[in-house]
């Protein structure tokens, strides 16, 4: 993906030699050559050509739009991870980068990851507008407050990598970096099974006990609320009409507004916990109802495990 | 050199030096009040076009907020303002011929009206004020809906703010438009400034004619 | 080289009243130029003060000259003054003031007390915002992103916000002005297309501020009263939108750059034509560039926002847009170049300005391709590659052409010729000084270094360094100007009418010129740069 980058930039770069030489060259050279002898001397009174007109608004038409293309392609490729993914979440404030791994290790300004398969960050900003910019990987993305992002990469050289803060963001926005530290997948694994609590997601399942969110989340005759199991991914049909997709922010919000999108069928009545759950907390809440599988399949257990974290992506989270 | 007629014409009081002409004088004048008038235009855009993404994000919060707000005294201030806008128009007239008794009386007329609104205005503020519904002062509404209306609020205290503070700055015109049509200095060969104070005028009403029914109409019907 | 024309007439605009009063009242477009030359050269060295102490920062990787709180305040302020109180104003309100009347054969503006009114906006603005500098800063950077300007700053973002609201008015009120003197006070057979290319691009201009400038008036209002009353428009606790800011913000701020450049334009173009002393190659293209770049500039200002949150299509559809807006500017390069084949060229100093103007302005825009690749943009956006093309393009180009355009017309201002070999020197020194300072940031920001860093890791160095030795040179090079320029006030040459032996209504009038321009109103016959060899021989003083 770098490299795709780096062979636009060079090709930019030949453009812009090329113009830039062939311009002042122009410059100096007729400067020279018709350099004012006679202080009364005029110059030839020479009013346009249209065949010059058309050359040089076509030519360079012509260029920008090669450029755009291969820009563009460029950029769709940026901002389309591909499917398997490993997910890391990352919460930015000021002026630090919190990273969740699915399986509970968490790391503050540094980011473990194993080489050779792709890597999505999911991040979101507890304050302001950060960015999340890995100069080596050539990607970058605001981080904002309220709402999720992804930034993917797929590392491909074991190392050490600077990760910095792009969006100003106060007092120590220059002090907001870090690393990306690619391993080999051996050490990678052993890094992680340092790791200290249970997985996000089971994390996520405690949280739901202690918030009492299971006393409307339930099948029997009690339940109030929608069922989650195998919610994540699917369509939902909201009151009023419309559909949503349930993704990362669709969970988000419901836990904070959730008077803002009604599932069809079922009566207003859930408070909010705006106020009550940090953005990690959030983060685990998503990974266990990511994690609830349907009824009808069987529940698989979920060990603290590093190589196949659960895979229910079907909607890249970008906006 | 310039021709005889036009010469003559260089010694109109009215005339300002830098001019050739009246006429030039005139035109310049007038496309320079819409040119103006097209400023005021991309400002009032800005907000309006806050209120349209933000009305399409969360429409029955700004349902819900939009149906406390005093609707008579919308219309009524409604009703005020194109009346006004009709006796600036007849003003306008007056002075292209010559009535300078009706062109006093009309502008006096105009003015009045324009307090009106205002008065009404200040009792909408108050009322709004004692019901809670000034975000930053003591806001209160109804939980479901508590966020995002407060966001139809900060957009009905802006734009309507920003409008009214144009209404003053449009009375202060008018009275100085006043002093000079009582003055003589209003005349049939120099009437310009009652016109293009008139287009003024006629834009702040238009601007009212669209928030109006942005702000006060869009959940008259029972909401959800 | 005999002339019959007076060197210096008795009775000019500048002996015509004297004492403060005659000037702090004066409806004279030209004295409210000299005017808003003190206000836009006082705020430009403000400004350059705040780059000094950057640069000097930034020689080492640890931030060890000033607290990080400080740095942040140097680079916002650095910027708001540069921006808003010397590149926008700077040409139209001193160049474009002092011409636009003479060019187009009129006595004055439309509306001289309302040109009087925009001096004293824009100063009472420039004193807001000062008063902010002076009462301990503004950290938010130029660009006043939400929600940190409105909820966690803690410095005086609403006096500078109202500073730069007011002074907005002036640029609105400017604008006004020179539209409908364009329109309506053209001497007779001054058709349009007889216009010099200066008024073209003034009008341009001019369309951009009566147009953008009210949409950054309400956005800083909205900025201020969320500050003040909590109302949440960007706030996303309550629902509201950060990035709504941006797009309100860079609707405004992107034509802004247009209205830093193209004014320069419009001045290399009369640099370009005197000093070859030929008609500007395809004038009609040229003048409809100056349009096309002010309509399509109102399209593009979603490039700022690639990577701050905007839908994959809509970033794709400004992408393809920012490419469409290169285009006349290109035009316009090939047109300038070109005007120089088979000229009579000069190497003077206004001229040696237009010509490093259009080598750097190329350099500059060649560089925006990068930014309008959206794949490249990803990673060089919020870095220094994006200073350094900026810089490219205000410095390298609007600061060039406005310093090639003080020293062509100011034997017009002020009736006496500057030093011509110091000119020249100062010429070559701001033109080292400043690839030198700027050259390298392209390089450090492919490389990562991103933007508004107080410190940065340590194998950035040594291209700072290069950065910052540039830097000092440049300073040298802006000091020079002053220095000498002054020094001609009293002691200079005096110039006669037309020194350049250009043609122009300007140079038809003496130098000063009198408080109503023209002793007799000119009715114009030839087209704007008709130089045969008979009309130049008239003109040399």
């Amino acid at each position: 993906m770098a490299g795709r980058v780096d062979a636009l930039y060079f090709f930019l770069i030949a453009v812009a030699v090329f113009f830039g030489v062939l311009i002042a060259g122009l410059i100096v050279f007729f400067a020279v050559k018709y350099h004012r002898k006679n202080p009364n001397a005029v110059g030839a009174q020479i009013h346009g050509s249209m065949v010059l007109e058309a050359g040089w608004t076509i030519i360079p038409f012509m260029i920008t739009m090669v450029i755009f293309v291969w820009g563009s392609s460029v950029y769709f490729a940026i901002a389309h991870p591909p499917a398997d993914t490993l997910n890391i979440y990352a919460v930015g404030k000021q002026w630090m980068w919190k990273f969740q791994h699915l399986d509970g290790q968490r790391e503050i300004n540094e980011l473990h990851v194993p080489v050779g398969r792709p890597v999505k960050v999911i991040a979101t900003s507890e304050d302001v507008i950060h960015d999340f910019f890995v100069p080596a990987f050539r990607v970058k993305a605001d981080v904002l407050p309220g709402r999720y992002v992804s930034i993917w990469f797929n590392p491909t050289k074991p190392g050490r990598y600077h990760l910095f803060c792009a969006e100003y963001c106060g007092t120590k926005h220059s002090g907001m970096i870090g690393e990306v530290i690619v391993m080999d997948p051996n050490e990678y694994e052993s890094w992680l099974s340092g790791g200290p609590e249970g997985s996000l997601a089971s994390a996520g399942g405690k949280l739901f006990q202690d918030l009492a969110c299971n006393t409307c989340h339930r099948a029997d005759a009690q339940g109030r609320g929608p069922m989650l199991e195998g919610l994540f991914g699917k369509t939902v049909n909201l009151q009023g009409g419309g559909t949503i997709v349930a993704d990362e922010a669709y969970i988000r919000e419901s836990i904070l507004t959730p008077s803002a999108k009604v599932v069809d069928g079922f009566q207003p009545i859930m408070p909010t916990f705006q106020g009550l759950v940090t953005e990690e907390q959030l983060l685990q809440l998503i990974e266990y109802v990511k994690s609830l599988r349907s009824q009808q399949e069987q529940p698989t257990a979920r060990p603290v495990e590093a190589t196949r974290p659960p895979t229910n992506e079907t909607t890249p989270v970008k906006k | 050199m310039l021709p005889e007629a036009v010469h003559q014409q260089t010694h109109s009081p009215s005339l300002a030096h830098h001019f050739d002409n009246l006429e030039q004088q005139r035109e310049a004048a007038t496309l320079g009040m819409w040119a103006f008038l097209v400023t005021e235009i991309l400002f009032f855009g800005g907000l309006f076009t806050v209120y349209m993404i933000y009305r399409s994000m969360y429409p029955q919060a700004f349902a819900a907020a939009s149906h406390e707000l005093v609707i008579w005294a919308g219309t009524t201030n409604t009703a005020v303002l194109i009346t006004s806008s009709l006796t600036m128009a007849l003003a306008v007239h007056a002075a292209q011929t010559g009535n300078r008794r009706l062109l006093v009386t009309l502008l006096i007329v105009t003015i009045a009206l324009g307090c009106v609104f205002l008065g009404i205005k200040a009792f909408e503020y108050y009322t709004e004020w004692v019901e809670h519904h000034v975000p930053g002062l003591n806001y209160a509404f109804e939980p479901e809906y508590y966020r995002n209306a407060q966001i139809f609020f900060s957009l009905y205290f802006v734009m309507t703010g920003l409008h009214a503070l144009h209404m003053i700055i449009g009375i202060g015109i008018m009275l100085f438009m006043l002093w000079w049509s009582i003055r003589g200095v209003i005349t049939t060969e120099y009437y310009n400034p009652i016109e293009i104070a008139g287009l003024y005028w006629h834009f702040v009403d238009i601007v009212w004619i669209f928030l109006f029914p942005l702000l006060y109409l869009i959940g008259r019907h029972a909401h959800v | 080289m005999a002339s019959s024309t007076v060197l210096t007439p008795p009775h000019h605009y500048l002996n015509d009243g004297v004492g403060i009063k005659s000037w702090l009242l004066t409806r004279d477009h030209k004295r409210i130029a000299l005017l808003y030359l003190a206000g836009v050269t006082f705020f430009f060295f403000i400004g350059g003060a705040m780059a000094t102490l950057i640069r000097i920062e930034l020689i080492t990787p640890a931030g060890d000259l000033v607290s990080d709180e400080t740095y942040n305040k140097l680079f916002t302020m650095h910027g708001v003054m540069m921006v808003f109180f010397f590149l926008i104003p700077a040409i139209p309100a001193v160049l474009g003031n002092f011409l636009v009347p003479i060019m187009i054969g009129a006595k004055d503006l439309a509306f001289p007390k309302l040109n009087l009114a925009s001096w004293y906006i824009y100063m009472l603005g420039g004193l807001f915002t000062l008063y902010a500098v002076v009462a301990g800063g503004l950290d938010t950077g130029w660009t006043f992103y939400t929600p940190f300007s409105t909820v966690a700053s803690t410095s005086n973002v609403i006096p500078a916000a109202v500073g730069i609201f007011i002074t907005g008015f002036s640029s609105i009120l400017t604008g006004l002005n020179f539209i409908v003197t364009i329109h309506r006070m053209r001497a007779p057979g001054m058709t349009w297309f007889r216009m010099p290319l200066f008024l073209w691009s003034t009008y341009a201009t001019s369309l951009i501020n009566v147009l953008g400038t009210p949409v950054i008036a309400i956005t800083l209002l909205l900025v201020a009263a969320e500050r003040i009353f909590h109302f949440g428009f960007f706030d996303p606790r309550v629902g509201g939108d950060p990035v709504l800011f941006q797009h309100l913000f860079w609707f405004y701020s992107h034509p802004a750059v247009y209205i830093m450049v193209l004014p320069a334009m419009g001045v290399v173009s009369e640099l370009v034509a005197a000093g070859c002393r030929k008609p500007v190659f395809g004038y009609a293209f040229v003048a409809f560039a100056s349009l096309a770049i002010a309509v399509l500039g109102f399209l593009v200002w979603g490039h700022h926002l690639f990577v701050a949150g905007e839908s994959v299509y809509s970033a794709m559809i400004f992408s393809i847009l920012s490419f469409l807006v290169a285009i006349p500017s290109a035009v316009k390069v090939f047109n300038w170049t070109a005007t120089m084949y088979k000229g009579s060229v000069s190497w003077e100093t206004p001229m040696l300005y237009a010509y490093g103007f259009i080598g750097l302005f190329t350099v500059g825009g060649l560089t925006g391709l990068f930014l309008a690749a959206i794949g490249v943009d990803v990673h060089v956006t919020d870095t220094y590659f994006i200073i350094a093309h900026f810089h490219y393009i205000m410095v390298g180009g609007t600061i060039m052409g406005y310093l090639g355009g003080l020293h062509f017309w100011w034997p017009k201002i002020s009736g006496r010729l500057y030093n011509e070999g110091l000119a020249k020197i100062a010429a070559g020194i701001i033109f080292i000084g400043f690839n030198l300072t700027f050259f390298p940031q392209f390089i450090v920001g492919y490389l990562g270094m991103p933007r508004r860093y107080h410190a940065y890791p340590p194998e950035f160095q040594v291209l700072n360094v290069l950065s910052s030795a540039g830097a000092s040179i440049l300073a040298v090079g802006y000091l020079l100007p002053m220095i000498y320029l002054m020094w001609s006030l009293r002691y200079g040459k005096l110039a006669g009418s037309n020194p350049w032996g250009a043609v122009g209504l300007e140079w038809t009038t003496t130098s000063p010129p009198p408080t109503e321009n023209f002793v007799t109103t000119p009715v114009v016959t030839w087209d704007a740069y008709q130089y045969d060899a008979q009309q130049v021989e008239g003109h040399v003083a």
